[in-house]
């Protein structure tokens, strides 16, 4: 009996202590960097996709909500056709930016998408490309990676050396 | 002439009044209960998010009216309307102010016993006929809980009566002009306020419905208007039960300075905080505890009060 009036002078004492929620549309509330919100194609720096249509966030997505086509531009970069995220199917876990090689795909600090229509949900490109780096900068695919692009050819990336000639004796 | 149309006056002041307060429950009481668990509770709708109240009269009377088609059509649609008018008809012998009672009846305690008990069967009717395993529980366990707290509560208010002489509530406020009743029947006051509690079935006693447990219980299967009544026949009952517990312990509309009436009202709001405050701070019981605590412990305290009470009244007298 003690116990519950004690209880209850508790819970009345609590009328004046502060209140904990936060007035979301007016006040925001702070997300962390790491926060997995919306996500977002970004570009290298010299403005290019990052991406290589590589499918591999296609395959990690648990939801299968990433849907994308690859194709080559003249100078022999590949490049997504189009890239396609249900984002009314996903959720959110982040194993896309996990499994993506170049830093292309990123889920940023956002989380207000809410629609009246369930088709908006559907984002293409030009919806996910940003035109910034995201969190990853300065680094370019092509400079580090060994293939051959037109202008780039093999060895002359950064930290790279010229091929070995195996069919030469010279050491 | 006159006479009778004051008399129609103090009759749908009160409705109006009692069903006003009722409504305006929704919002009191998910202010308070937000106060006290930190957080704010309805705030967007108005000043402070006071037409919560009308937002959720306008949702609930354009929502979808089922009736489910396993469900005992003819006592699904009476069982909400009984406790209605159980607990309408009781606030007919509540004297507001002198003179402003609707229906001054010599026997007001027995009749607000009779109409209480009546409520009940609201509850179980509802259970039984909404053919639910859930419901059905939910109906079992308030005719349970009904056998455990009715007899006290009757008992705990045979205190009073002796103390006043009389059934009538206007003569029991009269004779607290001295001193209130809570004093000389603290215990019977606790005992009535517990069983008060569990006639209205809120949280400390709110077994037939447990969320947690029964997903509502009794009127899990019900939807629109007539989950609506038995949303505002819960809240008539609080208001109802906060103004027994104001007439017959706390002096009714007496008090220095203010109107009756707005003395009345103040110690009516004091209680009904006072239940959400339970509302907000207990957990739920198991039923059986509350059986076995209403069997064991409250129903010997009762006749123990009458006992004692009686023995010292013939003394004195």
């Amino acid at each position: 009996m003690i116990s519950l009036l004690k209880s209850m002078w508790y819970v009345f004492l609590h009328m004046f202590s502060k209140r904990v929620t936060v007035q979301y549309p007016e006040q925001k509330n702070y997300l962390p960097p790491r926060w997995r919100g919306r996500i977002v194609l970004t570009r290298d720096p010299d403005g290019e996709d990052r991406c290589v249509a590589c499918y591999l966030c296609a395959v990690a997505c648990p939801v299968d909500c990433i849907a994308l086509d690859a194709t080559e531009d003249d100078n022999g970069r590949r490049y997504p056709d189009f890239f396609r995220i249900n984002f009314s199917r996903c959720i959110y876990c982040g194993y896309c930016e996990e499994a993506c090689p170049t830093y292309a795909i990123q889920l940023i600090p956002d989380f207000e998408m809410a629609e009246y229509d369930r088709q908006n949900m559907v984002y293409e490109k030009e919806h996910l490309l940003i035109s910034g780096e995201g969190k990853y900068h300065g680094y370019n695919f092509y400079k580090y990676a060994g293939l051959a692009i037109k202008g780039k050819g093999k060895g002359e990336g950064e930290n790279e050396a010229p091929p070995i000639d195996p069919k030469s004796l010279m050491p | 002439m006159n006479e009778t149309f004051q008399h129609i006056l103090i009759v749908f002041g009160i409705l109006f009044g009692v069903l006003t307060l009722a409504a305006a429950l929704i919002w009191i009481e998910r202010r308070l209960l937000g106060l006290w668990q930190d957080r704010y509770g309805p705030n967007r709708v108005g000043p402070l998010g006071i037409f919560i109240v009308v937002a959720d009269m306008i949702k609930i009377f354009f929502k979808e009216d089922w009736i489910p088609p396993f469900a005992d059509k003819k006592v699904f649609v009476i069982a909400p309307t009984v406790i209605m008018f159980a607990v309408m008809m009781s606030w007919a012998v509540v004297p507001v102010a002198p003179g402003v009672v609707v229906f001054d009846v010599n026997i007001g305690i027995l009749f607000f016993l009779a109409m209480s008990s009546l409520g009940v069967y609201s509850t179980v009717l509802a259970g039984w006929a909404s053919n639910n395993k859930y419901s059905l529980l939910g109906g079992m366990r308030m005719s349970a809980q009904m056998f455990s707290y009715e007899v006290f509560m009757g008992l705990s208010l045979m205190g009073v009566v002796i103390m006043a002489g009389s059934f009538n509530l206007t003569e029991i406020v009269n004779a607290q002009k001295n001193m209130w009743f809570v004093v000389p029947q603290f215990l019977g006051f606790i005992i009535f306020f517990i069983a008060g509690l569990a006639e209205s079935h809120r949280l400390p006693f709110d077994m037939p419905e447990a969320e947690s447990e029964l997903i509502a219980g009794f009127h899990s299967e019900y939807s629109g208007m007539k989950f609506g009544m038995f949303f505002v026949g819960e809240y008539v009952g609080v208001t109802m039960i906060s103004a027994f517990i104001v007439t017959l312990f706390f002096g009714g509309w007496l008090g220095p300075v203010l109107p009756p009436f707005v003395w009345f009202f103040i110690k009516v709001m004091f209680f009904i905080c006072l239940f959400i405050l339970l509302r907000a701070a207990m957990p739920r019981p198991r039923y059986d505890q509350l059986l076995s605590y209403g069997w064991k412990i409250l129903l010997p305290l009762a006749l123990l009060n009458v006992l004692v009470t009686g023995g010292l009244v013939l003394a004195f007298e």
